[in-house]
């Protein structure tokens, strides 16, 4: 097991969409894991380490929003570009009044979390890859703020506020209450063909304990 | 102009203010278009998109069919125009097209690249590509989030005659009646960053970026309409880390801007009701304040 890390993360907006309501947006009411693990991505990763999240404390009180937006349909045609790309006429415009599409999300607002991490050496670890090494920069680029790219809470457009949180953790707004969120999104197992794999958390007083699924086998 | 192993070498982040005089900036399609608005706050809204959208509008206008300016996603007015745009882009024959397209990876790179060469929206704000190659998503460098007014906002129903009708059984009624929405006064401040890593992948140059604040400045004066109303960018806060990482947190960045009323008891009505303050002694080293507007 390598060093573990706990971030303080917080927007205005989040939006971590359930795979079975897609069309029309809806989020789950916390963060999963895998969101979690890609902000943590954003700030620090390569391909000699894995990011695993040990732990989710959801800080402040669920609360959604809905926004509708103007959406286009359709993604681009490869087809297309592979007949531009010859020498062919082709049109790769989107035209977004044709293929236009008012879609709701249901967003959640105003979150807070705090996530616990560490990290683990994969095979593709050199002989230069030490734990420490990698533990020093993860932590270096959080305290200052540095990162590969803006981390953001599940869509790009609600981007997230991340804090290396260094003293203890403070008390979440459902300490002293439990519930059970039933299942949702851990992560998605790209070793194995993208395969979705689900865990169902429980909340109590706030802080949901995350299982390593791609090491205990998974459930789907 | 498009050259992949010219991207942008540093981080960015930037703080815009714009504001509308007696006009809706952004419709919300779930309230009858009226301007949208923070439920709970009262504070207006304007969405990422719909600056998106005011960005490659005056890019399209500024470039006009210049090669590597194209947009890929166009809106339906200027249908034709475009259509003969695309053909004439496509026209001209990329040097790599004799080559032979080796393995399904490079595949993919190339129309990848292909698509970055010639759209500045792809460039600069990514696509989506179909799973057929297996490209997935394309992540841009720039992200903008939602925007919002400082203060909430008020909408306004105006309702409006018209001294015509639209149809021949309405003869008699001589004239119809419609409703608008407005917006008083709302000064909004939207938060954006340019991400140095991913322009790598999009090839995102100095001069894109240039084109970008050039948007962002002036895109309000060439989306005038019924609606809008007078909108304007008031102030462009862009902060340039001296490293591709970044040199500071962009909250902390975003906090060094901060926008007062100069007297709150009377409600805003013009961007002189406002101050901007500036915090220079609280920008952390490594970062450069660039006052564009």
């Amino acid at each position: 097991m390598g060093f573990g890390i706990a971030i303080k993360v917080q927007g205005p907006y989040a939006l971590f969409c359930r795979p079975e309501m897609k069309a029309e947006r809806v989020s789950y009411d916390v963060i999963t894991p895998s969101a979690a693990r890609a902000i943590i991505e954003a700030c620090y990763f390569k391909p000699a380490i894995r990011w695993i999240i040990d732990r989710i404390h959801v800080m402040n009180e669920i609360r959604f929003d809905n926004v509708r937006r103007n959406e286009v349909e359709n993604v681009i045609s490869v087809r297309n570009v592979m007949a531009a790309f010859n020498g062919k006429p082709s049109d790769l415009h989107q035209y977004a009044s044709l293929e236009r599409q008012q879609r709701a999300s249901l967003l959640l607002r105003d979150v807070s979390y705090v996530i616990e991490a560490h990290f683990e050496m994969t095979d593709r670890a050199g002989p230069d890859d030490t734990e420490e090494k990698h533990y020093n920069i993860a932590v270096r680029r959080l305290r200052k703020g540095q990162c590969y790219y803006q981390p953001y809470l599940g869509c790009r457009e609600f981007s997230a506020k991340v804090e290396l949180l260094e003293g203890d953790i403070p008390a979440s707004f459902y300490t002293g209450t439990e519930k059970d969120l039933g299942w949702m999104l851990w992560d998605i197992d790209y070793s194995n063909d993208k395969k979705p794999l689900f865990f169902r958390p429980v909340m109590k007083n706030g802080i949901i304990e995350v299982p390593d699924l791609l090491k205990k086998g998974g459930m789907s | 102009m498009f050259n992949k192993n010219n991207p942008i070498a540093n981080r960015y982040e930037f703080v815009l203010l714009f504001d509308v005089e007696n006009g809706n900036p952004n419709g919300d399609p779930d309230a009858g278009n009226m301007p949208r608005i923070d439920p709970e706050t009262g504070l207006g809204l304007v969405t990422d998109v719909c600056l998106k959208r005011k960005i490659r509008n005056y890019v399209s206008i500024a470039k006009g069919s210049e090669d590597g300016y194209d947009i890929y996603v166009q809106e339906g007015a200027v249908l034709n125009e475009q259509h003969l745009k695309a053909y004439k882009a496509v026209g001209i024959e990329p040097d790599t097209k004799n080559k032979r397209l080796p393995s399904d990876k490079d595949k993919a790179e190339q129309i990848i690249d292909f698509m970055c060469k010639h759209f500045y929206d792809i460039r600069t704000f990514g696509a989506v590509m179909t799973t057929e190659v297996n490209c997935g998503q394309l992540r841009g460098p720039v992200q903008i989030n939602f925007a919002r007014s400082i203060d909430p906002v008020v909408q306004q129903e105006v309702t409006i005659t018209r001294m015509a009708v639209t149809n021949i059984k309405d003869m008699e009624k001589e004239r119809s009646m419609g409703r608008k929405y407005i917006i008083p006064y709302g000064l909004y401040r939207v938060e954006g960053f340019v991400s140095a890593n991913f322009a790598k992948k999009t090839g995102f140059s100095s001069s894109d970026l240039e084109l970008l604040w050039e948007a962002l400045i002036n895109m309000f004066d060439h989306d005038r309409s019924a609606a809008r109303g007078k909108m304007e960018s008031r102030k462009l806060f862009i902060f340039q880390h001296s490293s591709m990482l970044g040199n500071a947190p962009a909250h902390k960045l975003f906090d060094c801007i901060k926008v007062n009323r100069v007297d709150p008891s009377t409600p805003p009505r013009f961007f002189t009701d406002y101050e901007v303050v500036v915090e220079k002694e609280s920008i952390p080293d490594g970062v450069t304040l660039i006052e564009r507007l």
